[in-house]
């Protein structure tokens, strides 16, 4: 095992974060307190509890799995693009590092950043809404989890997209819209059938379930569920990662 | 003339062993076509060859930037797909374009370059490498505020952060000044010196033959020359006598057309062509034939053919 190449890369991606903290840290807190302020404070104080648990609350899971998903895809995706598009790749290929060497080294350091950037959010929405966290254990395996499966599927996208565009993509048209109807606002009961059923078909639902139960103890899906989907879902990434780095696809010239 | 291979000497002296090397990309261009060759240990190889000919696709794949579709690369005694950790540590690879990270600065990426090779920090080392460089002074500094010959220099630091054994330099100075080239050079002759083999490819054919102690042709693919460059000037190289005459001659005299003559700037030079290699120049008998004709000169300059010519007439016989 090449651990100096995984933590070169890793220290690398840490210190590329730390070089942009304003962008990467103050952007997202700033955007989910603002979440917050409106849905929490302001509108919250007018709507009723979901599930015996106030709409302030209710939503917490939800907005820190929005951040964590969009920050670990964006982190991810962008740590192996770059690369690519500025044509240093060549050291990274031509260098004696594996397929999960490469894996632990980009998507280690687009996690910890993720995890680093939920923990400040919960820390900040203490500010707005008083919550509690019934089961702290699953909480961090929540957010580790899902840190790290997304971080995976962004580093999938950086390799895959070829331009600018397609790197903006996927988190726009797929990912945003995906997590809005996974049920961050509402609880899955308050959709109409077959809106519900279908809704299922959405694998960021059982994230934010999982999560969400981890701090309340209500779930709309069982946990375990929750917990073999991201699961599957992390797997799955692996396999696809591990093809595209021993192919070289988008990466190496065919 | 053919591929050198020398299979008597594969094993003591060859570095690099490369077999059957082809490479036929998706879009049905077939860059690489069966490459045979072996690059000594701690020789200065030069790979020439057009653009477009495969010596970038071929140290590619050497340094596993592009995947063979067949063939065997040994480097320092390793497969460098099967055994690729302990056949990468030992290259090093300074690209042909200026890629570097633009934000970090010429410490820190050297640093990163050593790690990334399985290399434990060696900071003696890195000081070593930038002071010979000439970039200690700028060590400090972000690499996106340097020159492109200083960009250049970093990319070499980077290559030599993991002290390879092998060091493969694409275009090493292709926009570069003539100080910064000659200042390349001298690096490149250090670390011969102190055992690195390098091999280089080169569009400046001067630099091949100022450096180089093999040179390589490839064309379209293929090996189509390997020889001591020593060698191959003598071989293929020409040279020339140049008398500047008293008086213009409007013809070569016809006592003397056996020779291999001819007049040049009006008939006030006469040129005399001879083997660069042969023992017998035939300058006495020239000059005694001359002496019989009553041809007198006041001045008269030799030259040689340069491997850019030899290179040159060598594509135009095989393209």
């Amino acid at each position: 095992m090449n651990w100096l190449a995984i933590a070169a890369i890793y220290k690398f991606e840490m210190s590329r974060w730390f070089r942009t903290i304003g962008q990467s840290v103050a952007s997202p807190v700033i955007s989910t307190s603002l979440y917050f302020v409106v849905f929490g404070a302001a509108i919250g104080a007018r709507m009723g509890e979901i599930e015996g648990i106030s709409y302030g609350a209710f939503i917490i899971p939800g907005l820190v799995m929005l951040s964590i998903l969009n920050e670990s895809i964006g982190n991810a995706s962008f740590g192996i693009y770059f690369p690519k598009w500025s044509g240093t790749i060549f050291e990274i290929l031509s260098a004696p590092v594996s397929w999960g060497e490469l894996l632990l080294g980009y998507v280690g350091a687009a996690t910890t950043k993720s995890m680093l950037l939920g923990i400040l959010i919960l820390v900040t929405a203490r500010l707005f809404v008083p919550y509690q966290i019934a089961h702290p254990f699953w909480t961090v395996c929540f957010l580790l989890l899902t840190a790290a499966s997304f971080s995976l599927f962004g580093f999938l996208i950086g390799i895959w997209a070829d331009s600018w565009e397609k790197l903006q993509t996927v988190p726009l048209l797929v990912i945003t819209p995906l997590t809005f109807l996974g049920g961050a606002f509402y609880s899955i009961d308050m959709l109409p059938s077959p809106w519900r059923e279908i809704t299922l078909f959405n694998p960021v639902v059982y994230l934010i379930s999982g999560f969400r139960w981890s701090f309340y103890g209500v779930s709309y899906v069982p946990v375990g569920y929750s917990v073999a989907a991201i699961a599957a879902f992390l797997m799955s990434c692996v396999l696809i990662a591990r093809w595209m780095i021993l192919s070289g696809y988008r990466l190496k010239r065919h | 003339m053919s591929a050198v291979m020398q299979p008597e000497k594969r094993a003591e002296d060859a570095i690099v062993s490369i077999r059957g090397l082809t490479k036929t990309y998706a879009n049905g261009f077939s860059a690489l076509k069966g490459i045979d060759l072996e690059i000594r240990r701690g020789e200065i190889f030069a790979l020439l060859g057009p653009n477009g000919a495969g010596k970038t696709t071929l140290i590619s794949i050497v340094c596993g930037i592009v995947n063979a579709s067949a063939g065997v690369v040994i480097a320092d005694g390793f497969d460098n797909v099967r055994e690729f950790r302990r056949a990468r540590a030992r290259i090093g690879l300074v690209p042909q374009e200026l890629h570097t990270d633009a934000f970090e600065t010429v410490w820190a990426t050297c640093n990163f370059s050593r790690g990334l090779f399985g290399f434990k920090a060696n900071p003696e080392h890195i000081e070593h490498v930038l002071k010979d460089l000439s970039l200690w002074d700028k060590r400090n500094d972000r690499i996106m505020t340097l020159s492109g010959g200083m960009k250049r220099r970093v990319l070499i630091a980077k290559a030599l952060a993991h002290e390879p054994s092998i060091l493969f330099l694409d275009e090493p100075t292709a926009g570069v000044d003539v100080e910064l080239r000659h200042d390349m050079w001298n690096v490149v002759r250090r670390l011969r010196e102190r055992g690195t083999t390098i091999i280089l490819t080169t569009h400046y054919i001067e630099e091949a033959e100022e450096m180089a102690d093999r040179v390589g042709v490839i064309l379209k693919g293929k090996i189509i020359l390997v020889e001591d460059k020593d060698v191959l000037m003598k071989k293929l190289g020409k040279r020339e006598l140049a008398l500047h005459l008293n008086a213009p001659l409007s013809a070569v005299p016809m006592a003397l057309t056996d020779l291999n003559l001819e007049l040049q700037d009006n008939g006030s030079v006469l040129v005399y062509r001879f083997d660069a290699g042969g023992e017998a120049t035939g300058i006495s008998r020239l000059l005694n034939r001359l002496g019989a004709e009553s041809i007198q000169f006041h001045d008269l300059k030799t030259s040689e053919t340069s491997l850019e010519e030899i290179f040159v007439n060598l594509v135009k016989e095989r393209a």
